[in-house]
């Protein structure tokens, strides 16, 4: 494809060679505490988001794994700025972006873009398939070779849409293809970065491969980089190079993706992995679950220490009154442990059983 | 102990049925676009004690299938044929007063979503007392004592307490915990959970589960669990039931089903998934194509037009000829499938087997 496309320029954010496309440093952010109706509960920020630190290079893709309420999709829209950060530093592309105002981050967005959950919600059901993935040209006011509907229809063909289906609305198709139709937007003016927001999680078990799989494809052939947001950890497993588990606004782990799935270290990745059905029925039936108690905390009144322990397994089962005073009144901070393999906890280690069911290989 | 108010009738002919009975049941929407066929000849069994799996995608007809078994497409233009025996009470045939007197006290459902199936001006403690109240004879004071105690079966802390909460005040976790309660009150001999865990996180997901779990031992309850995932059916049924485009295509017990199963479109899902316990593949092999629209069902097998198999078969005959639901070797294992058995087997064997 020609570079005519994408006619707008970055000024001095040429990547250096070596430096992340993406680093994001201690992001945060807070939403104003929300009055119940009762008096006094007012001014409590929920902190959503609460010191986030972590990298992607050119053409990887970073799978950011948690549950709701963890803070995946809000970092998701801080990071393409649809949020304004409440403190710290995202660099793009060579340039901090987090305290740019909306004028300045307009030629940004050609090359941050977003593909949602919802494939109902995240299309104009008023406009057409042409003029939905002919927005991102006209807004950007890019100039094309041979016209807006043949790079719209051409990108249709790419993400396995039918071209001559142009004048259609987004209520003729089906969830698949209305993601297909999310992802052609996304890729229009070839950015460097999506993040994706749960991309799959709605849609049947085998379009939601089909979807995974255009993903990689296109990812090899326009080298942009992912950041994927999913509570699934299988199919994260599938795409991500590194792989972050959230909680309660905090990154909890990260290394690459081999590194986690063979050998996590946090007592919370734990759980996730142990929680994870898997379609095998004599693997289930002896497996070992780790069973969180309780409801999640509430981000506006998160718990001391380690924001986890309230629910720690390890911490309720296995640690000596000393070491859990530690877990509730002294903040953990993100070590690394192996290079590139960081974990927020004072007694990270390995669980032996859980990794024995994760090794690959015939099952019994 | 609860005493349901219709005491059961005789066994129906004198057979002794199964204590759930599906019959060659069909489901029929006329619409304007023309008949949809969501259920088309569905049958099994199912006993006390067992849980049985139903496993498809949208569309075919697996949540249908449970509403005609709760009696709830009376009163609405659905055409339902067939036959439905619940404990010896054949329901196709009874009237929508009938019917509901089993609801709640027979029979118990819990759906996907609990924020949009709890009523949100009334406290769940309420809603949990009236399930009670309407299929037995006490007092409001016994009701909320009954509803209080449930609470704290399901594992809701402060069970007095958050009797008088609102749906809109419980997480995702607890409405669903809240819904179990208000289902299994009155202790119902059958629950129905259509993808009661869909919603929910996957911490969540494993803790319903044990808790369905744990209630269906206490009360030796048969259980229908409505899934698209495989790692749950795994993890919880003893039978499962394959739906696809309205039909049965694979039945059989839940072992068969993953170590051995025949059917095409069962392999196409189960080579579908992502999967944290083996080797990672390159690329998923997803199932070409989408789900048939159930107006123009595809004529002869329901799968034909999506399977890579059917070179197998002597000529049109997938097509053109709709098979049969066959019994296999193994006891309770029946598919729907032209291609012979013996081959099936040797192609799960040599190339769907390995590739998983």
């Amino acid at each position: 494809m020609t570079d005519e496309t994408t006619a707008v320029s970055i000024s001095s954010g040429s990547v250096r060679s070596g430096e992340p496309l993406l680093s994001v440093r201690g992001v945060s952010k807070y939403f104003p505490g929300g009055g119940s109706g009762l008096l006094g509960r007012r001014g409590k920020p929920i902190k959503a988001v609460d010191g986030v630190t972590f990298s992607l290079d050119q053409g990887q893709t970073l799978g950011l794994v948690g549950e709701s309420g963890c803070g995946k999709s809000t970092t998701g829209r801080v990071i393409s700025k649809l949020l304004e950060p409440t403190s710290g530093e995202i660099r793009f592309d060579g340039r901090d972006i987090a305290g740019l105002k909306p004028r300045e981050m307009k030629s940004y967005r050609s090359q941050i873009q977003m593909i949602f959950q919802d494939p109902f919600s995240s299309l104009n059901p008023r406009h057409t398939i042409g003029t939905i993935v002919g927005a991102p040209f006209r807004i950007q006011g890019v100039k094309t070779e041979h016209g807006i509907k043949a790079e719209v229809q051409g990108m249709m063909e790419r993400v396995g849409l039918n071209p001559e289906h142009y004048n259609r609305y987004p209520h003729e198709f089906s969830g698949g293809q209305r993601q297909r139709i999310g992802i052609a937007r996304a890729l229009a003016l070839r950015p460097k970065l999506i993040v994706c927001d749960e991309p799959v999680s709605a849609l049947d078990v085998s379009v939601q491969a089909q979807v995974v799989n255009l993903l990689e494809d296109l990812q090899q052939e326009f080298g942009v980089a992912f950041v994927f947001i999913a509570h699934d950890l299988s199919v994260v497993r599938h795409i991500a190079d590194r792989v972050a588990v959230m909680y309660l606004g905090k990154i909890m782990e990260i290394a690459d993706r081999d590194t986690l799935y063979s050998e996590p270290l946090h007592p919370y990745t734990h759980a996730l992995m142990s929680a994870v059905p898997v379609p095998d029925p004599r693997k289930e039936r002896r497996r070992e679950r780790i069973l969180l108690t309780g409801d999640l905390p509430s981000p506006s009144n998160p718990p001391t220490g380690c924001v986890f322990h309230t629910r720690c397994q390890k911490f309720r089962e296995e640690l000596t009154d000393v070491q859990r005073d530690r877990c509730r009144t002294e903040l953990p901070v993100l070590t690394e442990k192996t290079p590139g393999h960081e974990v927020y906890c004072h007694f990270p280690a390995p669980r032996a059983g859980l990794t024995d069911l994760l090794k690959t290989g015939v099952p019994a | 102990m609860t005493t349901p108010l219709s005491a059961p009738t005789l066994r129906g002919g004198g057979t002794s049925r199964a204590f759930l009975e599906v019959k060659d049941l069909r489901v029929h929407f006329p619409t304007a676009d023309g008949l949809v066929k969501s259920v088309d000849g569905l049958s099994f069994e199912l006993e006390r004690g067992e849980i049985l799996g139903i496993v498809g995608e949208s569309g075919s007809g697996k949540s249908v299938t449970s509403l005609a078994i709760l009696g709830l497409h009376k009163g609405s233009n659905a055409r339902v044929t067939g036959e439905i025996w619940l404990d010896g009470r054949e329901i196709v045939g009874a009237t929508e007063d009938e019917v509901r007197d089993l609801r709640g006290s027979e029979m118990g459902m819990i759906f996907q979503d609990p924020l949009s199936s709890l009523h949100p001006f009334y406290s769940v403690g309420a809603q949990i007392s009236e399930a009670y109240l309407v299929h037995t004879k006490v007092s409001k004071k016994d009701a909320k004592a009954e509803a209080i105690r449930m609470l704290e079966k399901v594992g809701i802390p402060n069970a007095p307490s958050r009797y008088n909460d609102y749906p809109h005040q419980f997480s995702g976790g607890m409405r669903q915990r809240a819904m179990i309660a208000m289902a299994l009150i009155c202790q119902p001999q059958l629950l129905i959970a259509d993808e009661p865990t869909t919603a929910l996180d996957v911490t969540v997901q494993a803790q319903i589960l044990e808790l369905i779990k744990e209630l269906h031992d206490e009360l030796n309850s048969a259980v229908i669990l409505i899934t698209h995932d495989l790692g749950v059916v795994a993890e919880t049924c003893d039978k499962v039931l394959v739906m696809y485009g309205g039909q049965c295509v694979e039945m059989g017990p839940v072992d068969e089903l993953f170590y051995a199963p025949e059917m095409p479109y069962t392999w196409g899902l189960l080579r579908s998934m992502p999967r944290m316990d083996r080797d990672r593949q390159t690329r998923l092999t997803p199932i070409p194509g989408s789900p048939p629209s159930l107006i123009n069902v595809p004529s002869g097998c329901v799968f034909n037009t999506r399977c890579p198999f059917t070179d197998r078969v002597d000529g049109d005959r997938c097509r053109t000829v709709h098979p049969n639901l066959e019994q296999g070797p193994t006891p309770g294992h029946a598919v729907r499938c032209h291609i012979p058995a013996a081959q099936r087997q040797e192609i799960w064997r040599t190339e769907i087997s390995p590739s998983l």
